[in-house]
């Protein structure tokens, strides 16, 4: 009976997670003889579903094939209930943390009275009203922005390493940091207002993406399956490069403004305000929608393209699709927060370490884990060296990339990691 | 029933298949066999319209190349030779992705799904690891669930690529016998690769054999496996004895070569 661990596999496959069954490692390939323990034993030590306990018999058992174990009547749904519930409550004490700390000292009765200032419903509570501005106007806003922001760049960092199976993809891949700099670039040397340059961020994001898309995903012998998804990102790489050495020759061309560009790039949530969360907010919901809507279209695609092909998968469309939604989400975060690096591509490889490979957990854990963890990193940005600010990118890599190491080596190796 | 005309696939300027014409009636296995690189797996790919073609694959009249991915889907269901195995999928979830052409674009498995692929895995004696994840399977065991995820489709023709390739030689007779019974009840077209040509002459019931991309014979078993059939295409070390009717293709090192 086999007993080896789940690193045998991907020890085995390829980088496209392709394993053959060439390990036949003389296990019996009768029912009957598989060990009783061995079933129950690995699934109870296995974070991946199981299937429930004492579910009645049904389904066709074949009698001669020596089948003693009751058929389950049923396979159990993935289970992503938990993680969602514990990715919930780091972003409630997330939340909370951001609205009570800051620079303004405040009593946490009196943020808490402050909050309810705005409710309908609110009793006749006196609070003053500066405290009601700094809730309302400064930190309130920033929390919420800080939430969409990581929840964008987290579930654009999952869809891209399905729907591309890389693990080092991240949603800045096609182009879109580099897009969105040269963008914002544009603005501040030629002076621009500042409602302009989300705009100009926004739109130089997606054209980035529009044309490493059109200039690697269409053209010659890519009829079927041809090595699409290899071309795109090669693209990508390319056009990143491209609008980078723009960004960079007009940033040196200006040195004036060379501050306020690097201070842009470096990302920050520093300047949020309402209107930034009205920007974002409708990008976001659909973003966050669309990709829901294919958490079990990438599952399917766990299994490689020609073999999803095969199953009826159009996988030019659900590329083309994912790619657009993490495209809007990701480039409306570029565009009122800067670069925030880091947050892609590790939120998601936590929650698979950690919850699960399956995208009906990794997509939403992700996206909520990755507004808890943003909201957090920004609190330490502005409270770490106040009353300056720390980049927030800073941050993030500075504690994500430990805590990230730490998850990678205490869970067991090499495991599902697109 | 499946029919090919003048079927044909180039890669760049390499010809992999060229004007391969032949019937499959429903019901029947077909066992393609040939030397590597006669064009078995692109065979099989292009039936998938995993590859495109030229010439004319129909199934029960319907040009497979008109199809939509997800109809071709329920008409065929391919086991390529080294399937996509994710390390931390259960199994059940995985037989559940042969599912994926009767459920639409954007929905999600219904219970019915469920059922039938909790079935299936009944059947193949899956059941007990229904919850394991696929890392923890032996090579035997992984072979039924790859299997039992294409058995999820539904689809009256399987596509096997070398389904025994993996497997030791009692585990081989195992699983062609499996995949016999699953033919019988379920009134399944097979077409496979297969190595093994003692195997595939008991199993199949014509054989196909492809060089170089054209068929160099077909018929049934008897008439492919001899001597003076195989022995061009394998080397001539090939000998094909009949012991208690059963037709055994041992390969022998030639006899003219001296020991060393």
């Amino acid at each position: 009976m086999s007993r080896a661990g789940p690193g045998r596999m991907a020890a085995t496959g390829g980088p496209n997670g392709q394993a053959g069954p060439a390990q036949a490692d003389a296990a019996p390939a009768g029912a009957a003889q598989v060990g009783p323990g061995a079933g129950p034993a690995r699934a109870a030590a296995d974070p991946a579903p199981t299937p429930g306990p004492a579910q009645p018999a049904a389904g066709p058992a074949d009698p001669a094939a020596g089948e003693t174990a009751a058929a389950p009547a049923t396979i159990p749904r993935v289970r992503s209930g938990r993680a969602i519930a514990v990715a919930a409550a780091a972003l409630v004490a997330a939340v909370a943390i951001g609205v009570a700390v800051g620079p303004a000292d405040l009593s946490l009765p009196t943020v808490g009275e402050a909050l309810l200032t705005r409710l309908p419903w609110h009793p006749g509570l006196s609070v003053p009203a500066v405290a009601v501005t700094i809730v309302w106007q400064v930190r309130l806003p920033r929390v919420v922005l800080g939430a969409l922001v990581g929840a964008m760049l987290a579930a654009g960092g999952a869809a891209y390493q399905g729907v591309f199976r890389n693990p080092l993809a991240d949603p800045y891949l096609l182009g879109v940091a580099a897009g969105g700099g040269l963008g914002a670039t544009l603005i501040i040397i030629t002076g621009g207002s500042q409602a302009l340059l989300p705009v100009a961020a926004f739109i130089g994001a997606s054209l980035a993406v529009a044309v490493t898309y059109l200039l690697g995903a269409t053209g010659p012998n890519r009829t079927i399956i041809s090595g699409a998804t290899a071309s795109i990102v090669l693209a990508g790489v390319a056009v990143a490069a491209l609008f980078t050495a723009v960004q960079t020759y007009l940033q040196q061309e200006h040195t004036q403004v060379i501050q306020q560009i690097y201070a842009w790039i470096l990302g920050s949530l520093a300047t949020a305000s309402w209107s930034d969360v009205a920007i974002i907010l409708p990008y976001a919901v659909v973003a966050a929608a669309l990709l829901l809507a294919h958490r079990r279209l990438l599952d399917v695609l766990r299994v490689g393209e020609v073999e999803a092909t095969s199953l009826g998968v159009d996988i030019a469309r659900l590329r083309l699709t994912v790619v657009i939604a993490a495209t809007l989400g990701t480039a409306a975060a570029v565009a009122v927060s800067g670069l925030i690096g880091f947050v892609g591509i590790i939120i998601p490889h936590i929650v698979r370490l950690t919850a699960g490979a399956s995208y009906r957990i990794v997509l939403p854990v992700s996206m909520i884990g990755g507004a808890a963890f943003l909201v957090l990193a920004d609190v330490v940005a502005r409270t770490a060296q106040a009353p300056s600010e720390v980049p927030i990118g800073v941050i993030t890599a500075l504690a994500g990339a430990p805590f990230f190491l730490f998850v990678l080596r205490s869970r067991r190796a090499r495991r599902d990691l697109a | 029933m499946i029919a090919l005309d003048g079927v044909a696939v180039r890669y760049g300027t390499s010809c992999a298949l060229d004007g391969v014409s032949e019937q499959v009636p429903a019901g029947q296995w077909l066992g393609i066999i040939g030397p590597n690189g006669a064009g078995k797996t692109t065979l099989l790919r292009s039936i998938a319209c995993l590859v495109p073609h030229a010439g004319t694959i129909t199934i029960d009249g319907h040009p497979v190349s008109g199809l939509r991915r997800r109809r071709l889907a329920r008409l065929v269901a391919y086991v390529p030779q080294l399937p996509g195995l994710p390390p931390e999928m259960t199994v059940g979830d995985y037989v559940l992705l042969g599912r994926t052409p009767h459920i639409g674009y954007l929905r999600m498995e219904t219970a019915a799904d469920r059922q039938i692929c909790a079935g299936l895995l009944g059947r193949l004696g899956l059941s007990p690891m229904a919850g394991r994840t696929l890392a923890t399977l032996s090579g035997g065991e992984l072979q039924r669930v790859v299997l039992a995820r294409a058995l999820a489709q539904e689809a009256p023709v399987l596509l096997l690529d070398e389904p025994t390739s993996a497997l030791d030689l009692g585990r081989r007779v195992d699983a062609l016998e499996l995949i016999d019974e699953l033919r019988r009840e379920r009134s399944l077209t097979v077409l496979s690769a297969v190595h093994d040509l003692t195997l595939a002459g008991q199993f199949a019931d014509r054989l196909l054999l492809l060089d170089q991309g054209r068929v160099a014979a077909s018929g049934p078993p008897a008439s492919v496996l001899r001597d003076d059939v195989l022995a061009p295409r394998f080397g001539p070390g090939i000998h094909v004895m009949a012991t208690d009717g059963t037709l055994v293709v041992m390969s022998r090192r030639p006899a003219a070569r001296p020991r060393p």
